[in-house]
């Protein structure tokens, strides 16, 4: 909640702030910048630049900031390190009552320390020492040195002056305590808000695990080679499944006995997600490399189909028309009109193919693999090396985004009368 | 027998609910070789049907045609089509689509450039040639698909209106253009249009169609066309006989539209 409303307010600030600093300097006057309706003209939307690179700053400020990191000025409160105490009452059999006090130390869970060793005091109730890591709890049996404390009738009636019974809870400044029903003390350092590194770990410990893997790998396997086998993984069943997919579609858009009899079960198997395949094609062709690239095959293989299909069946009939009348051949006509036609429609489905089989991969590596980028991340997560497994996650990211620019380039590159016809 | 003969057309096809339609019901007609036919009629009169079985894109019912003494089974070179738009193949350069036809045949790279180099000149497009074709404007596109049509050399021109979706200055001059095209080369030119102008200044002959069944309803041989070659087409409009004729098809024409409205509204009006 708190995170949402900083978001917000950094989203809606840094908008203010760029605005103001745009209108202060003097602006080149294009066509947009004319335009009085923008509201509803898509023409006259383009990504704002500034916004993008402060987006992904503030990502990182607010990562920074509720992990505790140097790359940020501002954190938000941390968990409570340090010395602290509270003093309960006790009563014991014969109706005296008596204060103690409870000496707690929490430390860094990073550091070791050593449990405080405070004086008894005098009366019946005892002080006492207890040690605890930061964000973690302790259990505190007050009575356990207190004179009488085993005997029936002892009792804890008041933590920090505030009455207690079994089961409640009194909050402190660093931390909470809760008297458990058999007596005993749970006390809670204050945890505050920034999260544990097993669950979120910082950004600069992101990055130096991933120098550590790159230069050291990661279970014995380089990082680019987890990397690459991936990739690998992804180029193999991609091509295969062009390679089937494109003729096939092809196939489908010429011929009326193809697309009969294909159509049943490209449309079948089109909307059953590749994950569901999984084990399936596990149990056919196991789960070692021949599995994988058959899931991606068969992931890229009707995106693919659908894709020449569509290719086809899209051509003007005034192009096929034309090309009859100027003489050419129906090889001719395949070769000079319809594949050239197809071209944008396939290469969109190459990009969407790409996209499907490098989700694929790294949830088929997290089944079973020796290596990938997904099954790194799903070793890391079993040894709670949560550092790694974010790496991961931002690796997947950057080479599937990665993938789709390249494609894009390709793609106006390759067909640059996609969309002009 | 030279020249294109359409020897007693029908066209009869069955929709899927049950009914059929007449499309074109024992269209004759012939043309000598270099003879300039415009076609004009109300929408649904199966011109456009009309040209495609003359182009072989369909199979009449009944009747044959004849282009020099050969049957029309299909598409072939010797009939040239120029459509309304996009029909020229845009992943090629202006040369490229220009110079299809011959290299489809197989012709040697110099000849076709010589080709090319030629009728890209005489369309005024020769600083054109290695542009994208979706880089021009619709006028040109259209010089473009005139000149690719005739580097094939063929015996008859077939076009489907093909100036249909040009702005109306552009659409003059292009109108220019056809004429002085079809003077030079001497092709046999068969025109669809919609528009009634164009069918008298772009017609030695004319042929009004009329619907249900798509028929010839009546044919006039003008002395328009003539005129009008390398001549300023305005002055062609405002000349004898020019804008009697206009009126008379055009009431013609009105006359088929409100028959078909009132055919249409017949039922409602009963119901």
């Amino acid at each position: 909640m708190l995170v949402l409303f900083v978001y917000l307010a950094l989203f809606i600030g840094s908008l203010a702030l760029v605005t103001a600093f745009r209108r202060a300097r003097a602006r080149s006057v294009d066509y947009t910048s004319l335009k009085t309706v923008t509201f509803g003209d898509e023409s006259a939307i383009s990504p704002d630049r500034a916004a993008s690179v402060i987006s992904i700053v503030t990502i990182f400020l607010i990562w920074g900031a509720f992990t505790g990191s140097v790359i940020t000025p501002l954190h938000v409160p941390g968990p409570f390190v340090g010395d602290t105490s509270f003093t309960y009452t006790a009563v014991n059999a014969q109706g005296e009552t008596d204060d103690a006090t409870v000496f707690i130390r929490v430390h860094p869970s990073t550091e070791k320390s050593e449990t405080p060793k405070p004086e008894l005091g005098d009366g019946f109730a005892k002080n006492d020492g207890a040690l605890v890591a930061a964000w973690r709890s302790v259990l505190i049996r007050p009575a356990g040195n207190d004179d009488g404390g085993n005997v029936d009738g002892y009792q804890i009636t008041h933590v920090n002056g505030t009455p207690i019974t079994a089961d409640g809870t009194v909050a402190l400044a660093d931390g909470t305590v809760t008297l458990t029903q058999r007596g005993s003390i749970n006390f809670v350092a204050e945890r505050g808000y920034q999260m544990e590194p097993l669950w979120l770990p910082s950004p600069e410990a992101v990055a130096a695990r991933f120098l550590d893997i790159f230069s050291n790998g990661y279970q014995n396997i380089p990082l680019m080679e987890h990397l690459g086998s991936s990739l690998a993984r992804v180029l193999g069943g991609f091509l295969l499944g062009s390679l089937v997919g494109i003729p096939l579609g092809y196939a489908m858009g010429l011929s009326n006995w193809f697309r009969g009899w294909f159509d049943p079960i490209v449309e079948f198997m089109r909307p059953v997600p590749p994950l569901a395949l999984i084990p399936l094609v596990i149990i056919w062709f196991g789960i070692w490399e021949t599995g994988k690239i058959v899931l991606l095959f068969l992931a890229a293989l009707w995106i693919m189909t659908i894709a020449a299909r569509s290719g086809v069946s899209g051509v003007r009939i005034s192009k096929i028309h034309a090309a009859y009348s100027l003489g050419a051949s129906k090889t001719q006509i395949m070769r000079h009109v319809i594949i050239p036609n197809s071209l944008p429609d396939i290469f969109t489905g190459a990009r969407v193919a790409m996209g499907v089989c490098w989700g694929t991969v790294v949830a088929a590596e997290l089944v079973a693999a020796q290596k990938g980028a997904g099954m790194m991340i799903i070793a890391a997560s079993k040894f709670q090396l949560t550092d790694i497994v974010v790496m991961g996650i931002i690796l997947i990211g950057i080479i599937g985004y990665g993938i789709d620019i390249l494609m894009r380039m390709a793609e106006k590159h390759l067909v640059p009368w996609k969309g002009r016809g | 027998m030279t020249g294109l003969i359409i020897d007693n057309i029908s066209m009869r096809f069955d929709l899927p609910n049950g009914t059929s339609v007449q499309a074109l019901k024992n269209v004759s007609l012939t043309l000598k070789p270099g003879e300039l036919l415009s076609v004009l009629g109300p929408s649904g009169c199966g011109k456009t049907t009309l040209l495609n079985i003359l182009a072989g894109f369909l199979a009449p019912t009944e009747g044959k045609i004849m282009l020099n003494d050969k049957r029309v089974t299909g598409p072939a070179a010797e009939r040239g089509m120029v459509f309304q738009q996009g029909a020229l193949f845009e992943w090629m350069n202006v040369r490229e689509n220009v110079d299809f036809g011959p290299r489809m045949k197989g012709m040697p790279k110099a000849e076709r450039d010589q080709i090319t180099d030629h009728l890209l000149e005489v369309v005024g497009l020769q600083d054109f040639k290695e542009k994208a074709v979706y880089e021009l404007s619709g006028g040109m596109q259209q010089r473009v698909a005139l000149a690719r049509c005739l580097a094939n050399d063929p015996d008859v021109i077939l076009m489907d209106e093909p100036l249909g979706a040009l702005d109306a200055l552009t659409r003059e001059k292009m109108q220019g253009l056809v004429l002085k095209l079809w003077k030079e080369t001497g092709k046999t030119v068969v025109l669809i249009t919609h528009s009634v102008e164009e069918a008298l200044l772009l017609g030695e002959r004319l042929i009004v169609m009329a619907p249900r069944p798509g028929r010839i309803f009546k044919e006039y041989n003008l002395p328009f066309a003539e005129r009008g070659v390398g001549q300023d087409l305005r002055e062609v409009k405002k000349s004898d006989g020019f804008a009697n004729t206009r009126e008379e098809i055009l009431s013609m024409i009105w006359g088929m539209e409100e028959e078909i409205m009132g055919r249409m509204d017949a039922p409602k009006a009963g119901a």
